[in-house]
């Protein structure tokens, strides 16, 4: 008979992830146990009081683990490191300001969420739950669980913990990309696709788990390096083959999540389809914990690594680093579509990222921490801003979001301070100086340049220069176009047909699988958004704090970015552990 | 005993800064006592210039020099400057010239410009040019000596195209910012020079080692700081912009292009003179440039009809003077800045008092048209004639002490040197005598070339329109205090501060003491010779133009005559020599540029948007289609570790 040993328990280690699932779980009770009216205040007071108390748990651990270098419990399973810390923080910090966009109802007083997501669109349910103003406060406790996934991401050294974690923020966001109010189908499909390919990538990288495991007879990181590097292993030596293949796919699986190429498939998709504040919470915080763990696992894992393995290791991210951002920025210039223009930018973002990777040293891993904080809050803010402009028909209701390009035009006439906003975040994501992403940008390529990848910071210099056109084009359109005539815009942009619509070619052929009937439909539907005019509605608070905070942010981070370079350098420090 | 005041000395360049702020912040609301504002800026300037002079002349000549600094201006990596103002005799010598001529100016200004609508602007513009203009001879560094340099190139450019609703005004103000530029571009790679060289570019550092500088550098540094010297100071070969300068309002022409800015290359060649020491090649040819401009403005002189332009030219000329003496090394430093002081206060009066003619004769300035208006302006009359009598150097004006003691300077030396420079110096002296008296004579004596009324009613023959009308009247007396003070400063300055050669005393502890040397000719000789040649030039100008009718156009005349009255083909030389090759220059990179980058960048783009728009096909909705490109792309990262791997063992 096996004694039972109950395990020693550091409760505040945990505490900025327990607090996060712990109000999950507490919403879940809300949306049983609270009365109609009272559900959506409560939920949102709740939501953002566990995601400060796990920024601020974060914050006070933080002395402890940057003098001890770390701090885990049962063996590893749940590990904080700096780093960790510094990621679970940026995430904390793009979490709050994401949750201000969601819960954001605007003037028209709905959200951006289907009144029942289950109703099947375009039914006379759909319409009675509309008329009954339901609305689907679940969202919070999605969020919060995401969240909670979100955090423990980067904060395991055990990979099946590690998967535990994938699935738990991968599974409310893909119902969360379900649930727009508006072009339903459009977000249903999004969901599906990124349902069945994330599934498809977390089989990948379970897959990778599965060889690590082979290799090393554990599924610790620290354990497997232990095994990699003891001298008397033969590890190396006998199956190379496996481990790369191991590192590989585990690599693979996690950039599927930063939507590096040629994994970013799903990106443009789900990124149009999904509810715009989901979007920009997505975007945000996902690529930061996807790129926490990642950094934790390829650091550990390479410092394990021969000479010839490790430059595998180098070139297959030289290669993702190459193509994610040809891809993202090329594919970028030729969209019509804001959403999937941010999309795309998004992916070239993280292929920005992956050129930090290269060396997997400490200035890199600095680096990575200020790009996803500065590029979270330009992001974040930008889709907030895509939240508030919207359609509106001949009668002034307003309808959904004015995403098509040439509806931009002229924004500046209409809401300049909203305008100025915008081309805030464009000009801090393309990079110029005096905000935060020219900092960001300037730690990813000088990191690549002291680990003596120098053609990969040239590659990154002229994707940005490439990028700023798309960015700039933007900017040209809100400050100094005219916006076109109401009349006009029915029968806009000449050339090809399809792309004269509400949204651009290729969405288009994307629909065919969603049903010859549903296609039809939402071509009408289409037709009618077009001849709408493009209205801005004013924020009911919650969007215009994070919009002011994002952009304050960015250009803090962009004039003073002392002191966050600093807190990220320390953060990035890794020391040796003993587990 | 140390300098108490020394302190003061930012306020110096911040009192007419502020000033200029406020004018040009308050905007229209100041209209009505903007002016008043800008002369209080002024003179305000002038009485702290005052106090620290007083305070300095009790102080021990040793103890005379001295350096306030401000702040630290630019600390990066070995590079150190700071806002450091050097006070000393050379620098307070300006200081007095620039405010007090500049007060005088601006209360001239005040009734002079009072019909502009614009008036306001103008003395903020006359303010930042007084601020500008003492940042650059306080400065205690080249960098900052270089801001206030710039900034009187700002000043000069607005000033000049100050009624820059007429094209050719707007025109000279582009042309006189341009030729700057090109010696602002000398001091600029003078400054690159110096901080390779010595390290530093304030004058402790550059000056101070300056000896133990390879021969060679400079050299360089030298002829660097003459072809910036040139640009500011009108000198050949970037003359040609002063007279196109005489555009601005009369009393700019004064302060600016006359009496103050034109005189900061001088400023800056005599403030350099340790590492001129250094470069007896680079002072050679400081000389001959100046020999060399002083002839020829006063050839232009000599044809100019209209009175401002002669005048430009003889400022011209004796700036040439000055850069004469500065090339000669310490024996000249002292008597190029007497001239310049001298010169300051007569020629200001001189443009003040041709301001006045104007004035009097509905802005015209064509001397063939005046004549005989002593009678009827007698306050401008007498101080232009003093000022006259100054430039020409009889005694016991201004002029004779500084220019003649400039002319001995140059007869000294060895070889063939003092004969030529010497001698240039000599028939300059009579030249100037012939083409000032020419414009004294031509717009006070003789016969009056306008009339009072229009003679021979409306259709009055021929030459109805030949004969202008005009009602010349005095000026003011805020325009006649001013001149009268200035005359007086023509008269007596030069003897005052020559008594015991004072003044050279005075600037000795940056000038240097000079040994007296002794002239190739004794001193009685050139000074009767050069007397004799005044005499001759004053008389000869007397009987061409004041006993002998004028005619009203200009005559046909000698090749080197019609050479002279377009300025001696500089705008021609200019053209052939810089604006032509530089054109083609530009036209061909305009080409370059259209076929060869843009085309690149075109095609560029259009790859990028060919390539997006492929990529968008791959995009193309379907799940499978995205799973198989998630597995194919991991297909093909294997392949490329598999190559690249492959590769490297191989």
């Amino acid at each position: 008979m096996i004694e039972f040993e109950a395990p020693v328990i550091d409760w505040a280690v945990l505490m900025p992830v327990l607090v996060v699932l712990a109000a999950g779980v507490v919403g879940v009770l809300i949306e049983a146990f609270v009365p109609d009216r009272g559900r959506r205040p409560t939920q949102i007071v709740l939501t953002l009081a566990a995601l400060v108390a796990s920024l601020v748990s974060v914050v006070l651990l933080w002395g402890r683990v940057a003098t001890e270098g770390y701090a885990f419990v049962v063996n590893g399973t749940f590990l904080l490191t700096p780093f960790t810390l510094g990621i679970q923080a940026v995430v904390a910090v793009l979490a709050i300001l994401g949750v201000l966009v969601i819960a954001d109802r605007t003037r028209t007083g709905e959200d951006a969420f289907a009144p029942t997501a289950a109703a099947v669109p375009g039914t006379t349910y759909e319409d009675a739950a509309r008329e009954a103003g339901l609305q689907q406060t679940e969202v919070y406790p999605l969020v919060l669980f995401a969240t909670g996934g979100m955090l423990l991401f980067p904060a395991t050294d055990n990979l099946i913990v590690l998967f535990i974690a994938l699935e738990v923020l991968s599974l409310p966001l893909y119902v969360l990309c379900a649930t727009a109010r508006r072009r339903r189908l459009l977000s249903q499909e999004a969901a599906f696709k990124y349902f069945l390919l994330g599934s498809f990538a977390s089989a990948i990288m379970l897959f990778g788990i599965a060889l690590v495991y082979g290799f090393a007879g554990t599924v610790s990181l620290e354990g497997a390096l232990y095994v990699l590097t003891h001298p008397q292993s033969q590890v190396l030596e006998l199956m190379p083959a496996l481990v790369i293949a191991g590192v590989l796919l585990i690599t693979v699986g996690l950039l599927f999540k930063i939507g590096a190429a040629p994994f970013h498939t799903w990106v443009p998709d789900v990124y149009q389809g999904a509810p715009t504040p989901i979007t920009g919470f997505m975007a945000a915080c996902v690529k930061a914990a996807a790129i926490g763990a990642l950094v934790r696992v390829v650091f550990t894992l390479a410092a394990g690594l021969d000479e010839p393995l490790r430059r595998d290791l180098e070139v297959g991210l030289w290669a993702v680093a190459i193509l994610t951002m040809l891809v993202g920025t090329v594919a970028a210039v030729v969209q019509t579509d804001i959403k999937r223009m941010l999309a795309y930018s998004s992916i070239a973002h993280g292929g920005f990222l992956a050129v930090a990777f290269v060396g997997f040293s400490e200035t890199g891993a600095q680096a990575v921490l200020f790009y996803v904080l500065a590029y979270g809050l330009a992001t974040l803010g930008a889709f907030a801003i895509v939240t508030l402009v919207r359609e509106q028909d001949a009668d002034g209701v307003v309808l959904g979001e004015a995403t098509h390009l040439s509806q931009w035009a002229g924004l500046a006439r209409r809401s300049p301070w909203l305008a100025a906003a915008f081309a805030l975040f464009l000009l801090s994501m393309a990079g110029i100086p005096l905000t935060a992403g020219f900092i960001a940008k300037f730690g990813v390529f000088s990191a690549a340049v002291v680990a003596g990848a120098w053609p990969l910071a040239v590659l990154g210099v002229l994707a940005s220069a490439v990028a700023v056109f798309f960015y700039v084009r933007l900017i040209v359109l809100m400050l100094l176009t005219r916006p076109a005539e109401d009349a006009q815009e029915t029968e806009h942009p000449a050339g090809d047909g399809v792309a004269a619509d509400g949204t651009g070619g290729p969405e288009a052929k994307e629909e065919a699988p969603a049903g010859e009937g549903a296609t039809r439909t939402l071509a009408a539907a289409r037709s009618t958004l077009s001849r709408a005019s493009v209205v801005v509605v004013a924020s009911r608070g919650p969007a215009t704090v994070a919009i002011v905070l994002c952009a304050v942010g960015v250009v803090l981070l962009g004039v003073v970015p002392q002191v966050a370079l600093d807190w990220a350098a320390q953060a990035a420090t890794f020391r040796p552990l003993q587990p | 005993m140390t300098m108490q005041t020394l302190s003061l000395a930012p306020w110096l360049v911040a009192t007419p800064l502020i000033g200029a702020a406020l004018l040009l912040l308050v905007g229209r609301r100041s209209d009505r006592w903007g002016h008043w504002l800008g002369v209080l800026a002024s003179t305000a300037t002038f009485v702290i210039g005052l106090v620290i002079l007083l305070d300095m002349l009790g102080a021990d000549a040793e103890q005379r020099v001295g350096v306030h600094t401000a702040a630290n201006w630019i600390d990066v990596g070995p590079l150190t400057v700071d806002l450091g103002f050097q006070v000393d005799p050379l620098s307070m010598t300006f200081v007095m010239l620039i405010t007090f001529v500049g007060s005088l100016i601006h209360l001239y200004s005040v009734a002079y410009m009072s019909h502009d609508r614009d008036r306001r602007r103008f003395f903020a513009y006359l303010n930042l040019f007084v601020a500008a203009m003492l940042l650059l001879v306080l400065a205690d560094s080249y960098l900052l000596l270089f801001v206030g340099w710039e900034g009187v190139g700002l000043a000069s450019f607005l000033l000049i195209g100050f009624w820059d609703h007429h094209l050719p005004n707007a025109v000279a103000g582009k042309k006189a910012f341009i030729m700057n530029r090109v010696g602002d571009m000398g001091l600029i790679a003078a400054m690159m020079l110096m901080l390779a060289t010595f390290g530093g570019v304030d004058f402790g550092t550059v000056l101070g080692t300056a000896g133990a500088a390879d021969q060679g550098t400079t050299t360089a540094i030298g002829l660097l700081l003459l072809l910036a010297a040139c640009g500011k100071s009108a000198q050949l070969p970037l003359q040609a912009w002063l007279g196109d300068a005489m555009a601005g309002p009369t009393p700019v022409s004064a302060l600016i292009h006359a009496a103050t800015m034109v005189t900061a290359g001088v400023y800056l060649l005599v403030r350099s003179g340790p590492l001129l020491e250094a470069a007896p090649d680079a002072q050679l040819v400081i000389a001959i440039v100046g020999a060399l401009t002083l002839l020829f403005g006063a050839i232009v002189g000599c044809a100019k009809d209209d009175i401002k332009k002669a005048l430009a030219a003889s400022t011209m000329s004796q700036i040439g003077y000055m850069m004469l003496a500065a090339g000669l090394g310490p024996v000249g430093y002292a008597f190029a800045i007497f001239h310049l002081l001298t010169h300051g206060f007569f020629k200001a009066g001189l443009f003040l008092g041709a301001g006045s003619v104007m004035h009097a004769m509905d802005d015209d300035v064509n001397m063939r048209r005046f004549g005989g208006l002593a009678r009827l302006l007698p306050v401008t009359a007498i101080t232009m004639g003093l000022g006259w009598l100054a430039i020409l150097g009889v005694p016991p004006f201004s002029g004779f002490y500084s220019k003649d003691k400039i002319i001995e300077a140059a007869f000294v030396g060895e070889g063939w040197r003092p004969w030529v420079f010497g001698i240039v110096a000599l028939v300059g002296a009579g030249i100037t005598a012939y083409y000032m008296s020419r414009l004294f004579f031509m717009t006070f004596m003789g016969r009056r070339r306008w009339a009072t009324e229009l003679a021979g009613g409306a259709g009055g023959g021929a030459e109805g329109d030949s004969t202008p009308v005009r009602h010349p009247h005095e000026s003011p007396w805020l325009m006649t205090l001013p001149m009268i003070v200035l005359a007086v400063g023509s008269v007596g300055l030069g003897f005052a501060l020559n008594a015991g050669d004072r003044f050279v005393h005075f600037l000795e502890p940056v000038t240097g003491h000079a040994e007296h040397h002794d002239p190739v000719l004794p001193i009685w000789l050139i000074i009767t010779l050069t007397l004799t040649l005044v005499v001759v030039g004053a008389a000869l100008a007397f009987v061409q133009y004041a006993v002998r009718s004028v005619p009203t156009t200009a005559p046909a005349a000698p090749a080197v005559v019609r050479a002279a009255r377009v300025d001696l083909h500089q705008d021609d030389v200019n053209e052939a020599v810089v604006m032509l090759p530089g054109k083609v220059l530009t036209r061909s990179m305009v080409f370059a540029d259209r076929t060869a980058v843009d085309a690149g960048w075109l095609g560029l783009a259009g790859g990028v948007g060919r390539l997006g728009t492929w990529l968008r096909g791959l995009q193309s909705g379907y799940v499978r289609q995205y799973a198989a490109m998630t597995l194919g792309g991991l297909g093909v990262i294997v392949l490329v570790i598999w190559l690249v791997s492959t590769m490297a063992t191989s």
